[in-house]
């Protein structure tokens, strides 16, 4: 079993087929690929063996079809929160929503954790999450008729902003700078339906406070020149881009050490028994951030977690040129 | 000597000597020098996990641009000071220069 489908953790799917170790991935993402996928995806990587240059989309998928024989299963778009183990040994992990699943092995290949919104360091601003503050949009509908504030200049914030002007009954946007670097035609969309009345659009300011009884009620703001506005508010939707957090992985009783988890350099192993880390999120002695390290850490970590899968097997090492590929 | 002076995120001070990392980026300098510096994408200005505050010397260095800018600007609390120091390389101007990593 994987949690998060990064390079290092797609390739730990094939090591640990190799070995005719069936994996399920986890990740909090709703697509494979993890900080590459998310973060870079464009980009060109140069240190990857046999490929002289290589974007890391491709990477991803040149690791899909490499793994795909193996048939892991996927959980996209759900977070580990905890990890609880059996009398056996074993272990079973479930998700944000609600996912159990059993494993015998886990093995946390989470880059430098999970990708989460960022979010703007306003006191209380936790006691509205769910209560009007949210940092992602699933369904637009529920802002129909609402007085809703965006908060940001990027992209997600442009675009949101130009889709919620015609359901929501007033749409403001707050952007701490005078000009947008999102897409220039969305920027430009917008300042049209701000000069058409269709929403508020307010510049070099940021967001200080927030204010309600049970719910959100306003947002407090603070211009450049310092003056203070209130604008009542039912949502306030922080849009201000990702950054990584470890998350629930610092409540999993395992030892950390500046946001990485140490591991025993020979397998790779944690502080816990059958849970291992690794890839960006592991740390040892000379240990390099560097994917070709992960899939080394992924190789000796399967040979290792095979006698939590196969007690009674004995671990004879073979290479592919000789036996080819094994069957799942 | 490139000396710089570093406030840590548990607030303490030091001064660091980075004239070995001339021409490097300041971000690698300080992880090198064991500072607590995520820079997960690598140095790619995306992430912001290596941004810092110029507390002095901001003069010394050339105006945000491209991609550093693009991302300074999405970021709820960013000020003028705020920059990625992935993005500066160490050079001489930087001597004196004073500079703080806020918590994440």
């Amino acid at each position: 079993m994987h949690y998060r489908c990064r390079p290092v953790g797609l390739f730990a799917v094939f090591e640990a087929g190799l070995l005719k170790m069936r994996c399920h991935v986890v990740d909090v993402l709703q697509q494979v690929g993890g900080q590459l996928a998310e973060v870079y995806p464009s980009k060109p990587i140069y240190d990857i063996p046999g490929y002289p240059e290589i974007q890391a989309r491709q990477l991803i998928e040149r690791l899909m079809e490499q793994i795909a024989s193996f048939r892991p299963g996927y959980t996209l778009g759900e977070r580990v929160e905890s990890v609880e183990r059996q009398t056996d040994g074993s272990l079973v992990i479930a998700t944000n929503d609600g996912t159990q699943i059993a494993c015998k092995v886990l093995v946390i290949a989470a880059g430098l954790g999970c990708f989460e919104p960022r979010k703007p360091n306003i006191d209380d601003l936790s006691k509205y999450e769910g209560h009007g503050v949210s940092y992602m949009i699933k369904d637009h509908n529920v802002f129909e008729n609402k007085k809703v504030v965006l908060a940001g200049g990027g992209d997600a914030a442009l675009d949101w902003a130009i889709l919620l002007a015609d359901i929501a009954q007033k749409i403001t946007l707050v952007h701490r700078g005078n000009t947008f670097r999102g897409s220039p035609d969305s920027a430009q969309k917008v300042v049209d339906l701000a000069k058409q009345g269709k929403m508020d659009l307010i510049l070099e300011s940021n967001l200080i406070a927030v204010n309600g009884q049970e719910s959100l009620e306003s947002v407090l703001l603070e211009g450049r020149d310092k003056s203070i506005t209130e604008l009542q508010a039912d949502y306030l939707i922080p849009l201000f881009g990702l950054s990584p957090h470890l998350g629930p992985i610092t409540n999993w009783q395992l030892s950390i050490d500046k946001s990485a988890i140490p591991v025993n350099p020979v397998d790779y192993s944690t502080d816990s028994e059958r849970i291992y880390a690794i890839g960006d999120i592991n740390t040892y002695p000379g240990k390099l951030n560097l994917i070709l390290c992960g899939f080394h850490e992924a190789a000796l970590m399967a040979q290792s977690a095979f006698k939590y899968v196969f007690p009674d097997q004995k671990l004879s090492f073979k290479y592919t040129t000789v036996y080819g590929k094994p069957t799942i | 000597m490139i000396n710089i002076t570093i406030q840590n995120i548990e607030e303490e001070t030091a001064v660091l000597d980075v004239q070995q990392f001339e021409g490097h980026s300041l971000m690698e300098a300080l992880k090198s020098s064991g500072y607590d510096l995520l820079a997960a994408c690598g140095g790619m200005a995306l992430c912001a996990s290596c941004r810092i505050e110029i507390e002095k010397g901001i003069g010394a260095l050339a105006e945000p641009f491209g991609q550093e800018l693009d991302t300074l600007d999405v970021l709820p609390d960013a000020a003028i000071s705020s920059r990625l120091s992935c993005q500066l390389k160490v050079n001489q101007e930087m001597d004196g220069m004073h500079i703080r990593i806020p918590k994440s």
